[in-house]
């Protein structure tokens, strides 16, 4: 037990302080960095919680896709983030303040959480159970019609994305063989009198 | 490996399913059509789909409360009414909004399908009975608003209202989901009527985990619904839109708000009114008073009706706070009254737009002397939002501060009553300036009205007059429908 509560306390402090550092730091390529740390010590702490179904997706999808398209993103954009943040600095005592109090409210509250006896037996119950297969089953099964709707705010999200951001370039020689096979001769070929001494 | 499947009774979403299924039939046709026929045909095809969607709701529809998928997805009266009502606010833009995005030139197949799965997200949070359902079907109407919001992707403005609506409710969405965490810390369910047994029962020492829950809850609803003090988004992200955009986004997602609202306050946290009605009515207070008081300030048209809708949310959440059944009737009679009153106002807006003139209030200076047609129904919307007699809006306050009188919340519905009176001046400075000054000599009002228009502005005129006058039909359909929650 003294192993994994060390483990525990190791990756709970990595991810606090470098979820702060992603709000912190100037630059912002290593706020990106510290926003990838931050991912992979979540999956630790779901691995400490035998999600390890959860943590290998957050390493590969949040990890892998989502903090690096960040990287790119940040590295084109070339926003100068130092004039971003001049207004903040001015509102920070009562950010500071308002943020405090409801942290504390909140550890407060979280305070008088107890885990009631059922939901105790209820988490040794599922202990031998694998992961993966159970979330794939309840997935297909239970959350069928949630897991449906998400396909169509993906549909929505993809649409969104062309729409707003898909331009034909007008410079671009595309070729289009409906274009081509619907060419008649009389659009192309001219036939013109050319009176003999002047040319065409 | 034995795979244990939920009841499942397709029947009961059938209207959703041929919603989803002829959008994605459209969004093919918009993707080989890509004339001008093309776009036509898609614009047609999305106003027939809405037309039989409302076919299929009113034949489909289970009067007695019916569960299907383990409770996730709920059939009712309740749901009934409010789909047909959010159906309504979908068409009716539409309907109006095709001149004007041709003149944009944002007449394109993607609009019309976001404007489906916006309604489709809509008709899934009001028949939702989980939070999961709820979540999603809300997640998959406010993507699709924030890209019409952002489809004048060359102009500043729309790009710029378009981030604004995505990057704040995107943090309303995280404030929703950390409220309904907390609630399924507590009690170990995302499904609304095991959380009302949960809540109905002695807590223990889980209350004050409930209450935070169900506070966050409220406040990430309050960005939606774009309540006071969270309604800071609003007036920009209307004024930024595409003013077709912004008439679709005024009525639909509030209606929808509204029902998921219903479902979360009466179906899972029903025992708690104690606690949320003061919540509410603070809410409510302020944004009455801001829908008030900022709007005077207004000269774009846009960002008046923008704090104009703030107020009326403001009179809304008063009938919901009170906790009656008259006040959750008056409610939903408002919310009706709401759709006819606001599409109205917004048909001639988006009408008498041209090249970039018709935003200003003092682009209307003179129109009765012109359009003496265009600026009666003007008018008539304007007193009608105002809550003047005999018109529906009136009908709409009427009701929702009787109810706040008869459950002895007289101070909540004096501050109602002062505030409709300030606001009433707003309203009337558009009549005026219509009626008795002279029109800028440059502008002749010349325009052709389409012949959906011609429709939208009748029905939308008669509506607020009929409704103002004989409201009872209305109000017997609001009370079926509340019958669902018994």
């Amino acid at each position: 037990m003294m192993v994994a509560d060390f483990i525990f306390f190791m990756f709970a402090a990595v991810v606090v302080v470098s979820a702060l550092m992603v709000i912190t730091v100037r630059n912002a390529v290593h706020s990106v960095l510290f926003l990838a740390l931050t991912f992979f010590s979540t999956a630790g702490l779901f691995v400490l919680l035998q999600a390890e179904f959860l943590a290998a997706i957050l390493v590969m999808v949040y990890m892998g896709a989502v903090a690096i398209l960040f990287l790119f993103v940040v590295m084109m954009l070339d926003i100068d983030f130092t004039t971003l943040r001049k207004g903040a600095r001015e509102h920070l005592p009562l950010g500071l303040t308002v943020g405090l109090v409801i942290l504390l409210e909140v550890v407060a509250i979280g305070m008088g959480f107890h885990q009631s006896p059922e939901s105790a037996a209820a988490a040794a119950a599922l202990e031998p159970m694998n992961n993966t297969m159970e979330l794939g089953k309840l997935l297909y099964t239970k959350y069928l019609f949630p897991f449906e709707v998400i396909s169509l705010i993906l549909l929505v999200a993809l649409i969104g994305a062309v729409a707003l951001t898909l331009r034909q370039r007008k410079d671009a020689k595309r070729q289009d063989i409906h274009q081509q096979l619907a060419r008649k001769r009389e659009d192309a070929v001219q036939l013109k009198k050319v009176s003999s001494g002047e040319g065409a | 490996m034995p795979v244990q499947l939920p009841d499942i009774n397709l029947t009961l979403l059938l209207p959703e399913i041929f919603i989803a299924l002829a959008g994605m039939a459209l969004l093919l046709l918009t993707a080989w059509r890509e004339d001008q026929e093309g776009r036509e045909l898609v614009a047609n095809g999305t106003i027939g789909t809405i037309v039989v969607a409302m076919g299929l709701l009113w034949f489909t529809a289970h009067t007695t409360r019916t569960t299907t998928f383990g409770g996730m997805f709920t059939s009712d009266s309740f749901a009934l009414y409010m789909k047909m009502l959010m159906c309504t606010a979908a068409l009716l833009p539409l309907l109006v909004s095709r001149d004007y995005l041709k003149r944009n030139e944002i007449f394109k197949g993607e609009y019309q399908v976001l404007s489906l799965f916006a309604l489709l997200g809509g008709l899934i949070m009001a028949s939702s009975g989980d939070f999961l359902t709820l979540y999603l079907g809300l997640e998959l109407m406010s993507l699709s608003i924030y890209v019409l919001a952002a489809f004048r992707r060359d102009d500043k403005r729309s790009s710029e209202a378009g981030l604004k609506y995505f990057v704040l409710g995107s943090l309303a969405s995280g404030i929703l989901l950390y409220g309904i965490t907390l609630i399924y810390g507590a009690s170990g369910t995302t499904t609304f009527t095991d959380i009302h047994a949960y809540v109905s029962g002695d807590l223990h020492h889980h209350g004050a985990i409930v209450n935070l829950g169900m506070i966050l809850i409220l406040i990430g609803f309050s960005f939606k619904i774009a309540a006071a003090p969270f309604h800071m988004w609003a007036p920009d992200v209307y004024e930024g839109a595409p003013t077709s955009v912004t008439a679709f986004m005024a009525v639909m997602p509030k209606i929808a708000a509204f029902a998921a609202l219903y479902r979360v306050l009466l179906e899972a946290f029903g025992p708690l009114h104690a606690e949320w009605s003061p919540v509410l009515q603070f809410l409510a207070v302020l944004s009455v008073a801001v829908g008030a008081l900022a709007a005077i300030a207004q000269t774009n048209i846009k960002r008046m009706l923008a704090y104009s809708s703030i107020g009326h949310v403001g009179y809304v959440l008063i009938g919901l706070s009170v906790g009656s059944d008259l006040g959750y009737q008056a409610v939903l009679v408002y919310l009706a009254v709401y759709i006819f009153m606001n599409v109205g106002a917004f048909t001639l807006i988006l009408l008498l737009n041209r090249d970039g003139v018709g935003d200003e209030i003092s682009d209307y200076q003179g129109l009765a002397h012109k359009r003496p047609l265009l600026a009666f129904l003007m008018a008539l919307f304007m007193f009608s939002m105002a809550g003047i007699p005999p018109l529906a809006g009136f009908i709409g306050k009427l009701y929702v501060f009787m109810a706040a009188v008869q459950a002895g919340m007289i101070k909540l519905a004096i501050v109602g009553i002062l505030f409709s009176a300030v606001g009433a001046f707003y309203y009337l400075r558009v009549v005026k300036r219509m009626y008795f000054d002279q029109p800028q000599s440059d502008r002749d009002f010349e325009m052709e009205v389409s012949i959906p228009n011609r429709l939208v502005m009748g029905v939308t005129g008669l509506f607020v007059v009929i409704v103002g006058i004989f409201p009872e039909q209305i109000l017997t359909w609001a009370k079926i429908s509340m019958s669902s929650f018994q």
